[in-house]
């Protein structure tokens, strides 16, 4: 189970510090997932980082019950100057998993045959989140985090990363976030509106559908409440 | 990885941590063209050298008797011990920011591995050049290891809380990265690597002696040379003065950790 309660995350700007996330407050229990429908300057990505704990709130609290994933296919982590190979090692490491019994799967999944042995920095944009989206699916989490991620990709890849995703794994908790309804509505069983750094939580998501498409974004000012 | 992980865990994951990191410094370093991960030593290496050699060179032993190759290898590896660590923390939490979405990666974790690295190098270096040099008889072997091992560490100790005061403090504002280049060149000669202090005279001998690095160089030089140097030292200051440092290095971390993400 993963459960937010108040939880709020300022960010200082040139004019003064600003409220991104307002008392952002939600449950999600395991094997259940979540929606969040949000434009632009939303706050998606800032509850995204805040739910893998790259960062803290500003006040509230996350309890987390289970492993919750890093954003699925976020490429920011990869050092690379190094090899596909040397990064899989590394995040293999890090979670203390072995990585030899999963170099098959990385192989065959990425299909990126000599390059996983060529620094990421060679990589095409393709190359690069077939990778990451690999070693997303080498370590086992009870929750994944997932940032738009999906429309990534030509349409064989992003066929494997639902076949990977959604029905290999489709007893595991999720969180997406998107500014597309179409995506919220396709996989989630529950979708919640972030709107200005509000969050807004709904029956179906038929309603959540609708009330983000009734509602337009403020312009960012520095008034702070 | 549920919330409550008891303390063994915990350390359990960050010596994982600590190692994945290690390993992935290392090899971004240095690669693995020609020598490698060697770099990591043979870089403080040369800069004693180079400096043990100009030092030979200009008498800088100021008349007195003592070996100038091990007075210069001492005195160096002691600086490369201080300053380095310090060097490499500034930068490391932003430089390391993304790999916070692994969240068994923490800042105290992004720190402690480089400043690791940079001490393993520096104390690398100075075995390995008093070993050589005590091979072909160029320098007589310390007189008291226990001393020059006791230096070394309150050094490292001193070193190590530097780094992350410094590193944490870096994270707030780049003014400190500016501050400290011309701070550590300034303190560079007062530091007690070039002379010993009773070579001076009694109000600069009060005056370096509020450096806290001077304490363990005149250690380790005690350690080192034995009876015929007079040394000027007080472990207790130096205790002092790196627990203060080491609470100020744990709590300006902590206060880091807690704004991660802002520019």
């Amino acid at each position: 189970m993963i459960r937010l309660e108040g939880v709020c995350k300022d960010y200082g700007t040139r004019q003064g510090r600003r409220r991104v996330l307002h008392d952002v407050s939600f449950t999600l229990g395991r094997g259940r997932n979540l929606g969040i429908l949000g434009r632009n300057g939303a706050g998606k990505s800032t509850l995204i980082r805040l739910l893998s704990g790259a960062e803290r709130p500003t006040s509230g609290r996350i309890h987390r019950e289970m492993s919750v994933s890093w954003p699925l296919a976020f490429t920011g982590a990869f050092q690379t100057h190094l090899t596909g190979l040397d990064n899989l090692k590394f995040v293999c490491r890090v979670y203390g998993v072995d990585w030899k019994p999963l170099l098959p799967f990385i192989e065959e999944f990425t299909e990126l045959g000599l390059y996983l042995r060529e620094p990421v920095q060679n990589y095409s944009a393709g190359m690069t989140m077939r990778l990451a989206f690999a070693l997303s699916m080498a370590i086992e989490f009870d929750c994944f985090l997932i940032d738009e991620g999906l429309a990534v990709g030509d349409a064989r890849f992003g066929h494997r990363c639902h076949v990977e995703l959604f029905q290999k794994r489709k007893d595991r908790a999720f969180i997406l976030v998107s500014h597309d309804p179409n995506i919220v509505k396709l996989y989630c069983e529950r979708a919640c509106v972030l709107h200005d750094g509000r969050f807004y939580e709904f029956d179906t998501v038929d309603d959540a559908y609708a009330f983000y498409e009734s509602v337009r974004p403020a312009i960012p000012t520095v008034v702070f409440d | 990885m549920a919330t409550q992980t008891s303390l063994m865990q915990s350390f359990a994951i960050q010596r994982r941590v600590i190692r994945a990191l290690l390993l992935r410094e290392l090899i971004t370093r240095f690669g693995r063209q020609n020598i490698g991960v060697l770099w990591l030593v043979a870089e403080p290496m040369i800069f004693t050298l180079g400096v043990a050699a100009f030092w030979a060179a200009s008498g800088a032993n100021h008349g007195s008797n003592l070996p100038i190759v091990a007075f210069a290898i001492t005195g160096y590896s002691s600086v490369l011990m201080w300053r380095n660590s310090v060097g490499r923390c500034i930068g490391g939490i932003e430089q390391n920011a993304s790999l916070l979405y692994h969240r068994n990666v923490r800042v105290m974790d992004v720190l402690a591995t480089r400043i690791l690295l940079e001490m393993a190098g520096a104390t690398a270096s100075f075995l390995v050049l008093t070993v050589a040099f005590f091979s072909i008889e160029w320098i007589q072997p310390p007189v008291d290891s226990l001393r020059v091992v006791a230096g070394w560490f309150m050094l490292a100790w001193f070193g190590a809380a530097l780094a992350l005061s410094v590193g944490a403090a870096a994270a707030f504002s780049h003014l400190v990265e500016r501050i400290w280049h011309p701070i550590s060149y300034l303190l560079f000669p007062l530091s007690g690597a070039a002379f010993m202090v009773d070579w001076l005279p009694p109000a600069g001998r009060d005056f370096v002696l509020m450096l806290p690095m001077v304490h363990a160089v005149e250690l380790i030089r005690e350690g080192y040379f034995g009876d015929v140097v007079r040394t000027h030292y007080d472990m207790g200051y130096m205790v002092g003065c790196n627990l203060a440092l080491t609470l100020s290095g744990l709590f300006l971390m902590h206060a880091a950790a807690r704004r991660v993400g802002e520019k």
